[in-house]
């Protein structure tokens, strides 16, 4: 009898788990194998890129203005976030500078995208978890920020409203006072998300001490972003090498303690108020004048192409050629809501870009996702996977 | 330490040479110094460029040195960037720095994949974005935009088939050669 247990614990293997591709926990087309002990996750190896459009290679193909709007279907919940590094780094390429009033716009829209993004990470984080409302209330909040974004450009997501040399229009009559009221009812949304969350016992339960990265190991691992901060080091690159007029606006960066999934959850939601704060103050100090820079790297008003054949010219050139850039490269990064959002560009003389490497936060933050989720619970790996906010798009490319 | 200061070190350091662009610095270094100076950068009190951004891979193509490979690595302490890039041949190995930055692994992974460039010592070398089984290395200039197979379901045979691709039209590049002054 004991020779013949001990054969049957002989036989029992720690069994592998296919999670994904298609589970909605997963957040996209995450495939993950997992390695388990009873309900502890010894091991788990991410298969990645079943979203891989191959994005670097088609911009290769593509003029800098056509290679724009691919920037977008990046990570597709913070949309401007990307467009704008994307066109940091041709500007940075081109040595130029813009004017007040389009990198004041930038700013409002580069943070509206951040609310934007953290809604849907916090709101999707919460539904992994099992709260349902927080997700549909942030998704409301959500279409109105789309609505702002449908009023620039046209677009609800896709924008492609960033363009190198300023921004692709001004915006709109009223826009700036609707967003102020948007701003006003926004805080008590967020006030009832948080009380939904913040101190519910099952949300705690949840997160707390749940995937703590240490200080050392959030820099090994190149965790960038909440991630990084979560972990008590204070780095966010609109204030450690500010772009745009970020380095004139007040604001806070929020750094964890624990470092752990409830740590970062509510880091998400004082960004979020921290944006608030940063929109207000650009409403307070947006001023008239050109949203377009160099007329060389833009395309001419409406008003000259009516009026000038050499705006006719220009036009046509612009879309058809776009700008050729002398060679040179940058590493532009950004802080997108994820992480840093870099963009490695080469130009060589032409029209079409040698080489567009994008880093993608989720990418390194995905890589150490084993790490993080080993020793925890299956049920876990699922708030693990929630607080890393992956988005398959930037991370497949 | 900061942009200027940083270019002091261009003797004691084992680089080729230094190059800026705009405010970015660029160490370019020789393949077997490699591992070496991202140790230093990364662990001597002088640098600390604790955090690595990425690893890029460049096909030059018509070069001598075809593929150049890119580490974009940042400092905390300083707040400072810094590229170090090697130039290779084809056929050359690239020691692995997953024992220096654990998160150069799926970034090595990537080169590997889209590039073809081997890391030597790599722990797990395997495919990371494209299929399993793909043949290929997509990101190298010589391959084809639009691809060498493409993937379909075959409604008869109910499984998906992979074949070579057919373009109703040939693939057009329009490029132009402008009039217009080079460079802005």
């Amino acid at each position: 009898m004991l020779s013949k247990k001990k054969l049957l614990l002989n036989k029992i293997h720690n069994f592998t788990v296919n999670f994904g591709p298609q589970h909605p926990a997963a957040h996209g087309v995450l495939r993950l194998i997992l390695e388990l002990q009873g309900e502890i996750v010894r091991f788990a190896d991410p298969h990645i890129g079943l979203l891989h459009r191959g994005t670097e290679k088609l911009i290769e193909y593509r003029t800098y203005l056509q290679a724009l709007p691919y920037f977008d279907r990046l990570d597709y919940v913070s949309m401007m976030a990307q467009e704008h590094t994307f066109a940091l780094a041709v500007e940075q390429l081109l040595n130029t500078k813009i004017d007040y009033r389009a990198q004041a716009i930038r700013v409002l829209f580069l943070e509206l995208t951040r609310i934007l993004n953290h809604l849907l990470a916090v709101g999707c984080h919460a539904m992994d978890v099992g709260a349902m409302t927080p997700f549909l209330w942030s998704f409301e909040e959500r279409e109105k920020l789309m609505e702002f974004y449908e009023r620039v450009s046209g677009a609800r997501m896709h924008a492609a409203y960033i363009r190198p040399g300023g921004v692709s229009m001004d915006i709109p009559k009223n826009m700036l006072q609707d967003i102020h009221t948007f701003l006003v009812q926004f805080v008590s949304r967020l006030n009832e998300i948080e009380e939904m969350l913040t101190t519910n016992r099952i949300w705690k339960e949840r997160l707390v001490n749940i995937g703590i990265v240490s200080y050392t190991q959030a820099l090994e691992w190149g965790f960038s972003g909440v991630m990084l901060r979560g972990s008590g080091i204070p780095w966010d690159l609109r204030k450690n090498m500010p772009y745009e007029i970020y380095d004139s606006l007040d604001f806070n960066v929020p750094v964890g303690k624990v470092g752990d999934c409830y740590d970062r959850y509510k880091l998400r939601v004082e960004e979020m108020r921290e944006s608030i704060n940063i929109i207000h103050q650009v409403l307070n100090c947006m001023e008239e004048g050109a949203v377009k820079g160099h007329p060389k790297i833009t395309n001419p008003l409406r008003l000259d192409t009516k009026m000038s054949m050499e705006g006719v010219i220009q036009h046509f050139k612009y879309f058809s050629e776009n700008i050729q850039i002398s060679t040179g490269e940058t590493y532009t990064a950004t802080e997108a809501p994820k992480g840093e959002f870099g963009v490695y560009l080469m130009s060589n003389d032409s029209e079409l870009p040698f080489r567009c490497k994008i880093k993608a936060p989720g990418f390194t933050h995905l890589q150490a996702l084993d790490n993080m989720v080993r020793g925890h619970l299956i049920a876990d790996v699922v708030t693990i996977i929630g607080t890393q906010d992956i988005v398959f798009g930037e991370i497949d490319r | 330490m900061n942009n200027k200061n940083i270019a002091l070190f261009n003797n004691t350091l084992p680089i080729v040479f230094l190059q800026k662009c705009n405010t970015e610095i660029n160490f370019t270094t020789q393949i077997e110094d490699l591992s070496f100076l991202l140790k230093i950068l990364k662990k001597s009190i002088l640098f600390q460029f604790a955090v690595l951004a990425s690893i890029s891979g460049i096909d030059y193509h018509n070069a001598i040195y075809r593929f150049g490979v890119a580490y974009d690595i940042y400092s905390i302490k300083f707040n400072l960037r810094l590229r170090v890039s090697i130039f290779i041949d084809y056929l050359e190995e690239i020691d692995s720095i997953t024992n220096i930055f654990p998160s150069a692994n799926w970034w090595e992974r990537e080169v590997w994949d889209l590039f073809g460039l081997f890391f030597k010592n790599h722990p797990d070398l395997r495919r990371i974005l494209l299929d399993y089984g793909f043949e290929g290395h997509p990101m190298r200039k010589d391959y084809p935009v639009y691809g060498l197979t493409e993937l379909y379901y075959n409604i008869e045979e109910k499984r998906i088939l992979i074949v070579p691709t057919e373009l109703s039209q040939e693939y057009r590049l329009f490029s132009f050669d402008t009039p217009w002054e080079n460079g802005i």
